[in-house]
């Protein structure tokens, strides 16, 4: 019995030997840079492959939740940052992060290819990276089989007809839920957007959580097969969804889209500087460019960057988006998403 | 200072230290700068703490009752009944509490979309019957069955006999485990958050949204005092509850004490088969999900497994992600177990000592070993980033941040588990040995080792698992090179296409098989002729 004890003690032991993650070391050479970046990040390897043959720097990526948990963290680490270049901090945040002096002064040589239409500070210190367009989506199918016209407008939500069919996000939780109220206050102003949203809670607009359970569960036009055909989603949302025969199975409403713009900037502080400008220049550059549709649906910042050709019925880039000045955005988003909570009873 | 003494200082350092380095430390830093702002006070008596605090408590409280009422009868059937199947039970029952919250969130609410608390409370309490039932059934199991024998022989009803009996005998474990449960409720995030739309909130939600959407860390710094002050009540309370219930126990190996159910026994087997169907619900309705598709069935999702998802969603294969998951449970629980086991001991010879002031000692590192369940894994998660880069190398950009973080919460189940059978052990079996002649060491080697091996696997088992299902702490953490599955699921699962939907719940059928394979193995180490005498 001891015999067999020794022996099933070595054989965990062996197991749990090559079983743990310990040896493993994370590789914080000069050539390493950590681009610290949201959950939504991704990048064909091929591609950062490519990019460390180039220039014989290998990207680590280092995830934090969604652009608000990033920008956060990029805060709350500034005095000794995590990473050394960040990406992925958008327009709603972008005031935070400038003004808690999180980036670093860099003016990319790739920043006058289109990103700086999409500038938002006299210092260079936020580099456009790409655009994720927040829009009304719509299951086509569901209104034809319906026989009701799909609505077009921010208007439309509140007649009669679209009653109890539309699913949004909270705005404190999801930040397409955000960007969907920051529209209907580009929209409506300051002084009305509380009553239109008024309207849209007395027509049954229903609220969830986030963004998987609204597009994922509620949403008729996804394979969740919900109930609602009208969702907040992403203007490349229909992207995703095309069906055999080679249609998109729904579409986003391009007069309800509000801009959100992410940025990518060299993190002040950082020891590796030098190498992390390079980063930001890899990002705006053709190549990585390219890739931004297909692996992030978001649309590229830089000009003359060819969209999959899907997308270009079934995911136009909308041409005339709402926004809202970052500080205008930096000022009232905590004010707005207290009211509008009370608004909605939740 | 004793040699008695000295041993356990020694002895102490190792769970107080990592305690101190990877709980308080931090997180007295993220309250540190809520608190330099000011501002607290003004939070604290806001009536919106106060509402979101009750119902936090309240919503807790009822999740812990419904997993206690549906646990008792399948420990029962774990502990005592001989019967085709039970061990294969053993296994099910654990396998929801790995299931990441997303993805039972989700589950629940397609099967009923708008319950409110009520559909809160039913998946907290779906997550947590596998804690009540295999931390009671674990004592049942040993329990010796002659005393409500001898109960029935002298005319009492089996009823009676549960309840005067065993029941008492019981009550430590399961005291035990609604402690845990009611941490477990009280921080539970991902259920409240989808399911409780956005109406319904709890602190934890609040301090999440405080802290990683408003960067508002004042009010995060309030909301989190209210939430430490809770569980210190509710833990305060587990304790005095079982101090009147200690005692000493027979206890037998299961073999004894198992056997075929009889007469009104069957009901009790019954209701723990309809727990058990409750709690297949959502997993079998999310196995269909798996292989469904707009146009009928398909295992599009299991071969998306060995690829990264849909456009690279994940840096990963699916299967590279479950490696992940069990090399960093492996770490967290061998870290968990060390110092979980030392401190189980310390606990008790603390306990046992003469000492008033050992014995408050003993109270008090008890609690501060169960905190880390009940504090808010952003605040934890925030905290390290504020802190751990004075640690030398950097240790935030270190792999073994996850298995740290997972072993925090790992520890307290520990404890709980092996703390409940090292103290039953009746002190004069001990004695008995040393008056015949037995060195301390093998008083040790032939009485606590042989009589704790099974619980402690057990809770070696039992941590595994959570370490395997850990999603709080590990999201924040986790590097996206190396994410574990729940990770990989929520990745997934944040993405528009069909694809990356069918894949996520593809992956959660592999992460149920993963732990189904793990827990089976430890059983199999914890039945085996180790720990049986």
């Amino acid at each position: 019995m001891r015999f067999r004890t020794g022996v099933l003690v070595g054989l965990v032991a062996a197991l749990t030997a090559g079983c743990t993650l310990a040896g493993n070391t994370g590789n914080n050479g000069p050539s390493t840079v950590t681009l610290v970046t949201h959950d939504s990040f991704a990048a064909p390897q091929q591609v950062l492959d490519a990019f460390k043959q180039q220039t014989g720097i290998t990207i680590n990526v280092v995830k934090k939740g969604d652009a608000g948990a990033l920008t956060n963290t990029l805060v709350l680490t500034k005095a000794n940052p995590i990473g050394d270049a960040a990406f992925g901090v958008d327009s709603t945040f972008a005031s935070r992060a400038l003004s808690e002096g999180v980036f670093a002064p860099y003016t990319s040589p790739e920043a006058d290819r289109g990103p700086q239409r999409y500038a938002v500070d006299s210092e260079h210190r936020l580099s456009a990276v790409d655009l994720g367009d927040v829009c009304v989506n719509v299951d086509t199918t569901w209104f034809a089989g319906h026989g009701i016209p799909e609505p077009a407008t921010y208007d439309d939500l509140v007649k009669p007809e679209y009653r109890d069919l539309l699913v949004v996000e909270n705005p404190a939780t999801s930040s397409p839920g955000l960007a969907f109220l920051l529209g209907t206050i580009a929209r409506y102003g300051e002084q009305n957007w509380q009553s239109y949203w008024t309207q849209l809670r007395d027509n049954g607009v229903r609220a969830v959580a986030g963004w998987e359970e609204a597009y994922g569960q509620d949403f008729s036009g996804s394979s969740g097969k919900g109930p609602r055909p009208i969702v907040v989603s992403y203007a490349s949302s229909p992207a995703a969804e095309i069906g055999d025969n080679g249609k998109p199975r729904t579409k986003a409403l391009l007069d309800t889209c509000f801009r959100q713009v992410e940025y990518a900037g060299v993190l002040a502080g950082s020891p590796n500087a030098a190498n992390a400008q390079k980063v930001i220049d890899f990002l705006l550059s053709q190549q990585f460019q390219a890739t931004v549709a297909d692996n992030m649906y978001v649309y590229p910042a830089r000009e003359g960057v060819a969209l999959p050709t899907s997308w270009t019925t079934a995911a136009p880039l909308p041409q005339n988006p709402a926004s809202l000045p970052a500080e205008t955005v930096g000022a009232g988003r905590e004010r707005w998403i207290e009211q509008w909570r009370s608004l909605l009873g939740q | 200072m004793s040699r008695t003494g000295l041993g356990l200082a020694a002895l102490a350092v190792l769970p107080l230290g990592f305690l101190v380095v990877f709980f308080a430390w931090p997180v007295g830093a993220i309250l540190r700068l809520g608190f330099v702002d000011g501002g607290v006070l003004d939070a604290l008596t806001e009536g919106e703490t106060w509402r979101l605090a009750w119902f936090t408590v309240a919503q807790a409280a009822g999740s812990t009752l419904l997993a206690v009422v549906a646990g008792m009868p399948v420990a029962y059937l774990l502990a005592r009944v001989r019967l085709p199947g039970v061990g294969i039970m053993r296994t099910l029952v654990l396998v929801p509490f790995v299931l990441p919250t997303v993805v039972v969130g989700l589950a629940f609410r397609a099967l009923w979309t708008d319950g409110g608390w009520a559909s809160i409370i039913l998946a907290n309490a779906f997550f947590n019957v596998a804690v009540v039932g295999r931390t009671v059934a674990g004592l049942w199991a040993l329990l010796d069955s002659r005393a409500e024998d001898a109960a029935r022989a002298l005319g009492a009803s089996r009823w009676r006999a549960f309840r005067s009996v065993t029941l008492p005998a019981l009550m430590p474990a399961i005291t035990s485990a609604a402690a845990v449960v009611f941490l477990f409720c009280a921080t539970s995030f991902g259920v409240v958050l989808i399911l409780g739309g956005a109406r319904y909130r709890t602190l934890e939600t609040e301090i999440y949204l405080r802290t990683e959407n408003l960067l508002d860390l004042t009010g995060a710094a309030a909301l989190s005092l209210v939430q430490i002050a809770a569980v210190l009540a509710a833990l305060l309370l587990g304790a005095a509850a079982r101090r009147r219930r200690e005692s000493a126990l027979r206890l037998r190996s299961r073999r004894e004490t198992a056997r075929r159910p009889a007469g009104g026994e069957w009901l009790v087997v019954g209701a723990a088969l309809a727990v058990l169907g409750l709690l297949l619900t959502p997993i079998v309705a999310l196995l269909m999900r798996s292989v469904s598709t707009g146009d009928g069935w398909s295992l599009d999702g299991y071969r998306a497994l060995s690829s990264t998802g849909n456009d690279g969603t994940l840096q990963v294969s699916g299967w590279e992600a479950a490696l992940n998951s069990l090399r960093t449970a492996t770490d967290a629980t061998v870290l968990a177990m060390i110092i979980g086991v030392a401190a189980s001991v310390l606990l008790v010879a603390l306990r046992r000592s003469p000492g008033r002031l050992a014995r408050g000692m003993g109270e008090s590192m008890d609690a501060a070993l169960m905190l880390p369940l009940g504090v808010s894994a952003v605040t934890v998660g925030f905290g390290y980033l504020v802190t751990l880069d004075a640690l030398p190398g950097d240790l935030r950009r270190s792999p073994l941040l996850v298995p740290l973080a997972q072993a925090l919460v790992v520890i307290p189940l520990v404890v709980r588990t092996v703390l409940p059978v090292v103290r039953s052990i009746d002190d004069r079996l001990r004695q008995a040995a040393a008056t015949l002649g037995a060195s301390p060491g093998r008083v040790w080697r032939e009485i606590d080792v042989p009589l704790t091996a099974r619980a402690v696997i057990a809770a070696a088992g039992f941590g595994y698992v959570v370490a395997l299902g850990e999603f709080g702490a590990t999201s924040f953490l986790a590097r996206p090179q190396t994410p574990t599955l729940p990770v990989a699921i929520a990745a997934l699962i944040a993405r528009p296409g069909q694809l990356n939907n069918q894949m996520a719940y593809a992956a959660c059928a592999l992460l149920m098989l993963v732990t189904a394979a793990a827990v089976i193995v430890i059983d199999r180490l914890a039945s085996g002729r180790v720990g049986e005498f």
